[in-house]
């Protein structure tokens, strides 16, 4: 017993940087391996770019509007879906529960769960671009570190929102019909008033307010106009009141539990 | 509450109380686990084990009552205690992308000393299943996984909900000599079961809960004969099996024998028994 317990010093165990690199890298193995996964965060956002640029062909202006909406959507599908995907199926199977019984640090265990969907979300992007680029004519970014600038506030507010829609969600049968009854108008209706010079002044109003067509906007900026971050901050504020508010719901009413009828 | 025999007990728990709501689950319950003891908790579904349990794992807040493990409190959550302990949960889930090296590997990495993967596999009956994605696995493959990740850190003190419920004979053979093993390795265990033959062969002592209440407390032998009586059973001549206890079996054999010889019948399969912990179990949780 007494040589069990040397073994054990005070400072024993081992550091949260460490156990979060960890955890990232098998929630990337993890990724590479579930095909849906794959699917859905890869195909889906190219598979829309085709059609987009099939219907909207030889309109460059059209295009140039198409990509950085695109490349949001993807932000919002990387992040916010499969978030709140992942966290229900983890929290109903009694896999979070599980990990809440161990010494892993729970911000070791977020670390590599937030830059999970950070990569995913930059590889979107770079997918994005790059198609952009090669496929639809469209320009290399014009501000990088605009892009780079609100890819990260999207990412960060479409994570919490995310993790915090999550507590919504009762069983995993319902996620999706939970999760598209949201995603699905928002992305519709950004879209549309994103794109639509004569959307009523109400629909646009309300639009503006929800963070999706900020970051659309903020994405266009980076990409297409190049009209520099100045210019945008009201986008970046949306878009950060919106983080704040999730992040607090996030850790507030995170369950590690599936909740007993 | 009493600290003076701290320093032995892995767990102590002082009139513990656990409302869900209206509802209370656990009322009142004294339990003091030594070191180096395998402890079962027994009782019907519903009993209120769970909940004990989960509040010792840290899990879930106690309503009433105090309880120490391993000298902290669970509820602060500490991770110095969570690196002392290994948990297998009544129900728990585990990635389906991954296998169980991987996973243990993974685990592994949260404990500061912990124990070969490998032999761990091995333990747990796992090695031809060391790299099959968890979503592959049988019910009862997977209970051995969560059985291998609550041993893998190397725990002090381990936690077990119905860790054999789902196994097949000779895997919960399997699994009672690993629990053997880790109580000759000095490890403390607690283990709560449905199967009062796990709990005579594994326990050192027991208690029985019903309704959220202990009802008996100690050793499965002696709790089993704790009323101190003996059973006498026969069969009599008109062919009814007739029971009977006593404290003086030798007394009750030769007049219940005199007698039929004085008829000039026999006893037919008489028997004499002390009564079993299932005997007991039954008798405790019987409704009414
Ligand atoms: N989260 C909860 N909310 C409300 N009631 C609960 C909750 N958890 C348990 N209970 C109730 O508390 C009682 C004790 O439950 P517990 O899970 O501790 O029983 P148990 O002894 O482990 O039973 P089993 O042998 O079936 O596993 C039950 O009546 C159960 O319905
Ligand atoms: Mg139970």
């Amino acid at each position: 017993m007494a040589e069990l317990r040397a073994r054990r010093g005070p400072s024993a165990g081992r550091g949260i940087p460490l156990l979060a690199w960890r955890q990232y890298r098998l929630e990337r193995r993890m990724f590479w391996r579930n095909p849906s996964a794959a699917f859905f965060n890869f195909l889906l956002p190219l598979l829309f770019l085709a059609g987009g640029g099939i219907i909207l062909s030889g309109n460059q202006h059209e295009l140039n509007r198409l990509v950085p909406a695109i490349a949001a959507m993807s932000v919002m599908s990387t992040t916010f879906t499969a978030l709140a995907y992942n966290i229900v199926f983890l929290r109903e199977r009694g896999v979070l529960k599980r990990i809440r019984g161990t010494p892993l640090p729970t911000i070791s265990y977020f670390g590599g769960v937030l830059a999970n969907a950070v990569t995913n979300t930059a590889l979107q992007i770079a997918i994005v671009v790059l198609a952009g680029r090669l496929l639809l004519g469209i320009g290399w970014p014009r501000d990088g570190v605009e892009l780079a600038v609100f890819a990260l506030a999207g990412v960060m507010c479409f994570c919490g929102l995310g993790v915090a829609f999550a507590h919504l969600i009762p069983n995993f049968e319902s996620t999706a019909a939970y999760v598209n009854a949201v995603f699905l108008p928002v992305v519709f209706l950004s879209f549309y008033v994103f794109d639509s010079k004569s959307a009523p002044a109400f629909l646009r109003t309300i639009v503006d307010a929800l963070p999706l067509k900020p970051l659309i906007d903020g994405l266009w900026a980076a990409i297409v106009t190049g009209s520099g971050l100045g210019g945008k901050l009201d986008a970046l504020a949306v878009i950060a009141l919106w983080g704040a508010l999730g992040c607090y719901y996030a850790i507030r009413g995170f369950s590690w539990e599936q909740a007993r009828a | 509450m009493s600290d003076s025999t701290s320093t032995d007990a892995a767990i102590e728990v002082w009139g513990l109380c656990k409302r869900y709501g209206a509802f209370e689950a656990v009322r009142g319950i004294d339990i003091s686990v030594r070191r180096g003891e395998v402890f079962g908790l027994l009782g019907p579904n519903g009993a209120g084990k769970t909940t004990t349990v989960e509040i010792l794992e840290g899990y879930r807040q106690r309503s009433a009552g105090d309880v120490s493990v391993l000298g902290e409190d669970p509820a602060s959550r500490k991770r110095a205690l969570r690196q002392r302990i290994g948990i297998v949960l009544q129900s728990g889930g585990i990635y389906s992308y991954v296998t169980p090296r991987e996973a243990l590997r993974h685990w592994a990495a949260f404990y500061p000393a912990p124990r070969d993967v490998e032999e761990v596999l091995a333990l747990a009956g796992l090695q031809d299943k060391a790299a099959q994605p968890s979503r592959k696995l049988s019910g009862g493959q997977l209970r051995r996984l969560d059985f291998a990740l609550a041993l893998v850190g190397d725990p002090e003190l381990i936690f077990l909900d119905e860790p054999t419920t789902g196994f097949d004979p000779a895997a919960r053979r399997s699994a009672w000599e690993t629990v053997r093993r880790l109580r000759d390795l000095g490890k403390t265990i607690l283990l709560t079961t449905h199967y009062l033959d796990e709990a005579q062969e594994l326990a050192d002592r027991v208690a029985i809960m019903k309704d959220g209440r202990v009802l008996a407390i100690g050793p499965p032998r002696e709790l089993g004969s704790g009323a101190s009586s003996y059973r006498v059973a026969y069969r009599n001549h008109a062919g009814e099996l007739i029971e009977r206890q006593t404290d003086d079996p030798t007394r009750l054999l030769n007049e219940l024998t005199a007698e039929a010889l004085a008829r000039g019948e026999r006893l037919e399969e008489l028997s004499v028994g002390r009564p079993t912990l299932e005997d007991l179990y039954l008798e405790l949780t019987a409704d009414g």
